[in-house]
């Protein structure tokens, strides 16, 4: 059966073992390999994506659940608060081993988008289920409290 | 400017075979070497960017550093470009880094010997190399202006890629003079800047040079796909040591995409087009595992073993005066037993290794701390000479020390595997998290028993340190290991008798480093213990130790200023308490205050870490305090949950569920402070990384009177 996804706005008809997670659909198929490989059991955030708009593991997604939701990777995210955050995270020097930034950056972009002035617990919230072995927690933490920031510039200007 | 230098290696110029493609610099490391870098190594020069050399001017005015050491989050690109830009005055906003070919007569650690990524040596070795090669081109560049422009040398300037006839007002850019640069004479000696005209060099905040991380472009080994690759995955025996007796493989040869399955030494391997093909076919394998004589193997039975060893008289490593007599004629003698897990390192891109087999040797793609390890173990496999396994250096999404195996563990594997397949296409050998957390190659566990004799003064006249675990280096039961025994042997503190013993012990787990190595559990018994004895001398934890400290005048600097900047003494919140702690790592000075605060429930939270480093000329200041505050949280996550534990020969933490580490709300805030230095510089890896455990574990003290003897400490945080 050959399985159909929208992602980053294409269309993609595959043949491919419907049990097969989205990260490797997307990795192994795509070509789109800024989504990366952790843990494969939805403990590091490594592979963070949004399907329809929201966050998910997608090394715990089988391919077959994701139906028509688009999905939206790293190599396709242009939502206002994912350039502030790309832009945040240069000018900060954020990212140290960049492995798991992919997935920080989808997180951050989520809770930037439910949450415009995040507090520092909305913060530890919506990013402790993504682990960076670097431990650029605190640049993490500043990078989406200056992209906060540059967001709500941009509106108010 | 300084006066001349004669350099203090040979340079050669690497011409490119293009007309007009600019110069590449090269720094012969051999001076018996022929002339020239072709000449000296056999290898044709004829791609610029491919070229073994460290500063390459493109005529777009392009300027690429080349780095000998392997980017893998610390900063090491940045940090190669800097220097090397500094003494080019080259325009930052046009310098990009890439790394280094395998090369290590080329690329060689002048600190180790061979090209190594690895000991916080890459700033360190690589500061006068870099200097050299950046001012020796920009020599050239003065040379063919002046030529060009019929004037002396002396007029000119240089400045963000720019040449410039201050008399005459012309200028050119390096872009435009890199082909004339290439025809003048390779100086012989060079003018290196006084460190006060530097520009980059000390600057606090330049944009790091390993870009792609924030867009999802840039390669690691996990990415890489060539046409044809097969993905291989590896079924590893459950136990240290086991090893295969049978296997039926007939399920996994017949589900989809799969392309063979294969014994090699260390497992099973199945090669597929794709890895969840792979994963799932090795799921399909029916293996009969001989589990070998480790099938009972457990760390609660070693951990055992160790602390009886402690109190047994081991390989001297250090011995001033006479300290079993003193301890044992003295009143007061604090004892203490410190016991830390095997430790994985957990690194976020799990070990893999791309490698194809070539008509004349092998080439690979990945993340290599050590490539000339890595070039000889691939080359025994296949019965080649290392020469010619080219390694493609690549990101690594972490390593930690991982990625430097001398026995060469997963990329020996892939060697395997290549050779039993036979077939001249790539493969990617793909580790997943199970395979990496259980595999070994671990920080081993280690017990330290301290004993310490204080006078009626307070003052600390002997110390007696037993410290018990494998040597990493694989050194017999005879031979002290220095990395055992790093931080203890070389105990700072100014006490009439030491005496520190050293036990290697046997395991079936293969020991690895795991950033700050020794300094991992000596820094924790030492600056913990040391703390006991300040309480017990009923003196501050601060002065107490700068007393001690009288003939290091480094560490009482970044003592005293940590402490400053904490605001040590001075009152906290209710409910919050201080901690500190100080320790030489890699020749690089760090303390750290530690602030905790109890919540309700009576586990703790990491509130801050107020960090001082010294490591000499700050290179990048905001690369150090990246990797200051990256090295706590990384020591951190051992002090709160991390630990590898065996039962019945299994590993029973294989992935982040059971391995638990620091993540976004257990982060403290983090304030770095750099001394101001001149000495040269040191390296910031590593030494961060030992410090705050201690800094923590003496703020729990001083909040719950309980000393904090094993690690994980878990029961004070969750």
């Amino acid at each position: 059966m050959p399985v159909t996804l929208n992602v980053n706005g294409k269309t993609h008809t595959l043949e491919v073992d419907p049990q097969t997670p989205l990260l490797w659909v997307l990795r192994d198929h795509l070509q789109l390999t800024g989504t990366k490989y952790g843990c494969g059991i939805a403990q590091c955030g490594a592979c963070t994506v949004h399907l329809d708009g929201q966050p998910v593991r997608s090394c715990s997604v089988p391919v077959s659940a994701v139906g028509d939701q688009p999905v939206t990777t790293i190599e396709g995210a242009e939502s206002g608060e994912f350039q502030a955050l790309q832009k945040a995270w240069q000018d900060l020097n954020v990212y140290q081993c960049g492995y798991c930034q992919s997935g920080q950056l989808m997180s951050a972009a989520r809770l930037l988008a439910d949450k415009p002035d995040p507090s520092d617990a909305d913060i530890d919230q919506y990013m402790s289920g993504n682990i960076c072995r670097c431990a650029t927690y605190d640049r993490i933490r500043a990078g989406i409290k200056q992209a906060a920031s540059d967001l709500a510039t941009e509106v108010s200007a | 400017m300084n006066s001349p230098v004669t350099l203090s290696r040979r340079l050669f110029l690497i011409r490119s075979a293009q007309a007009g493609a600019g110069l590449t610099l090269g720094v012969a490391l051999n001076a018996g070497a022929a002339d020239g870098y072709t000449g000296a190594t056999g290898k044709a020069v004829d791609d610029e960017l491919a070229a073994n050399a460290f500063v390459t001017l493109k005529p777009d005015n392009t300027v690429i550093i080349t780095s000998k050491h392997m980017e893998m989050g610390q900063g090491t690109f940045t940090g190669m470009a800097t220097i090397a830009a500094e003494e080019l005055d080259a325009d930052w906003s046009r310098v990009e880094t890439v790394s280094a070919p395998s090369d290590s007569d080329t690329y060689k650690n002048l600190i180790i010997g061979m090209q190594l990524t690895g000991g916080s040596t890459s700033i360190a070795n690589s500061w006068t190399q870099m200097r050299e090669a950046g001012a020796a081109v920009r020599q050239m560049l003065l040379a063919a202006a002046a030529k060009q422009w019929q004037v002396p040398v002396g007029e000119l300037t240089t400045d963000a890629n720019q040449v410039i006839h201050g008399p005459s007002g012309r200028k050119a850019t390096y872009g435009e003079l890199s082909t004339a640069a290439a025809a003048m004479p390779l100086p012989d000696k060079v003018t290196l800047k006084d460190p006060k005209d530097f520009k980059l060099v000390g600057k606090q905040f330049l944009p790091r040079k390993d870009v792609g991380k924030t867009d999802g472009s840039a390669t690691f080994t996990q990415d890489v796909r060539w046409p044809g690759m097969l993905t291989a995955v590896v079924a590893h025996p459950p136990v240290f040591g086991g090893t295969v007796k049978s296997v039926n493989a007939d399920r996994a040869r017949a589900m989809p995409g799969v392309k063979a399955v294969l014994e090699v030494p260390s497992g099973v391997a199945v090669l597929a087009d794709t890895f969840w093909q792979a994963l799932q076919a090795r799921k399909a394998l029916d293996i009969v595992w001989d589990e070998g004589e480790q099938a009972d193997f457990s760390t609660a039975a070693l951990l055992a073993q160790y602390r009886e060893l402690a109190g047994k008289p081991g390989l001297e490593a250090r011995n001033d005066g006479d300290a079993a007599k003193v301890l044992a004629e003295s009143e007061q003698v604090i004892d203490a037993e410190f016991a830390f897990p095997y430790l994985a390192h957990a690194a976020m891109e799990p070990m893999n290794c791309v490698i194809q087999r070539t008509d004349k040797g092998a080439d690979l793609w990945f993340g290599s701390q050590g490539p000339a390890w890595d070039q000889v173990n691939v080359a025994k496999v296949f019965g080649i000479k290392p020469e010619d396994v080219n390694i493609n250096i690549l990101y690594a999404g972490g390593s930690f020390g991982r990625r430097a195996t001398a026995d060469g563990n997963y990329v020996t594997e892939a060697a395997h595997i290549a050779r039993a397949y036979g077939q001249s296409v790539p493969i990617k050998l793909v580790w997943t998290r199970e395979d990496d957390n259980t595999e070994g190659h671990y920080r081993p566990m280690y017990v330290h028993r301290i004993r310490a004799a204080l006078d009626e003064a307070g003052n600390v006249t002997a110390w007696h340190q037993n410290v018990v675990g494998q040597s990493i280096r694989g050194l017999d039961e005879n031979t002290v290991d220095r990395t055992s025994v790093e931080g203890a042997a070389n105990l700072p503190y100014a006490i009439p008798n030491i005496r520190v013993d050293s036990h290697n012990t046997v395991s079936p787990v293969a020991p690895h480093w795991w950033r700050s190595v020794g300094s991992t559990h000596s820094a924790f018994a030492v600056e913990t213990f040391v703390d006991e004895l300040a309480h017990a001398a009923g003196k501050d934890p601060v002065e107490f130790r700068m007393a001690l400290l009288r003939d290091h005048p480094r560490h009482r600097a970044v003592l005293q200023l940590a402490a400053e900047k904490a605001g040590w003494g001075k009152p906290l919140p209710e409910g919050h308490f201080h901690g500190i702690a100080v320790h030489e790592s890699f020749s690089s000075y760090v303390a750290q205050v530690a602030e905790v605060a109890q919540n309700p429930d009576g586990k703790f939270r990491i509130v801050k870490i107020t960090c001082a480093v010294d490591c000499g000329v700050a290179v990048n200041p905001d690369v150090i305090k990246a990797q200051m505050a990256g090295g706590i949280g990384y020591g951190l996550s051992p002090l709160m949950f991390s630990e590898i534990t065996v039962e019945k020969g299994r590993v029973q933490e294989a992935n982040f569920d059971r391995y638990r580490v620091l993540r976004m709300n257990e982060m403290p805030a983090i304030d770095v402070h750099i001394v101001p230095s001149g000495e040269a510089p040191t390296g910031v890896g590593e030494p961060g990384t030992p410090v705050g455990p201690p800094a923590v574990a003496n703020a729990i003290f001083a909040a719950t009177g309980k000393r904090i003897r094993q690690l994980p400490a878990t029961e004070f945080f969750a």
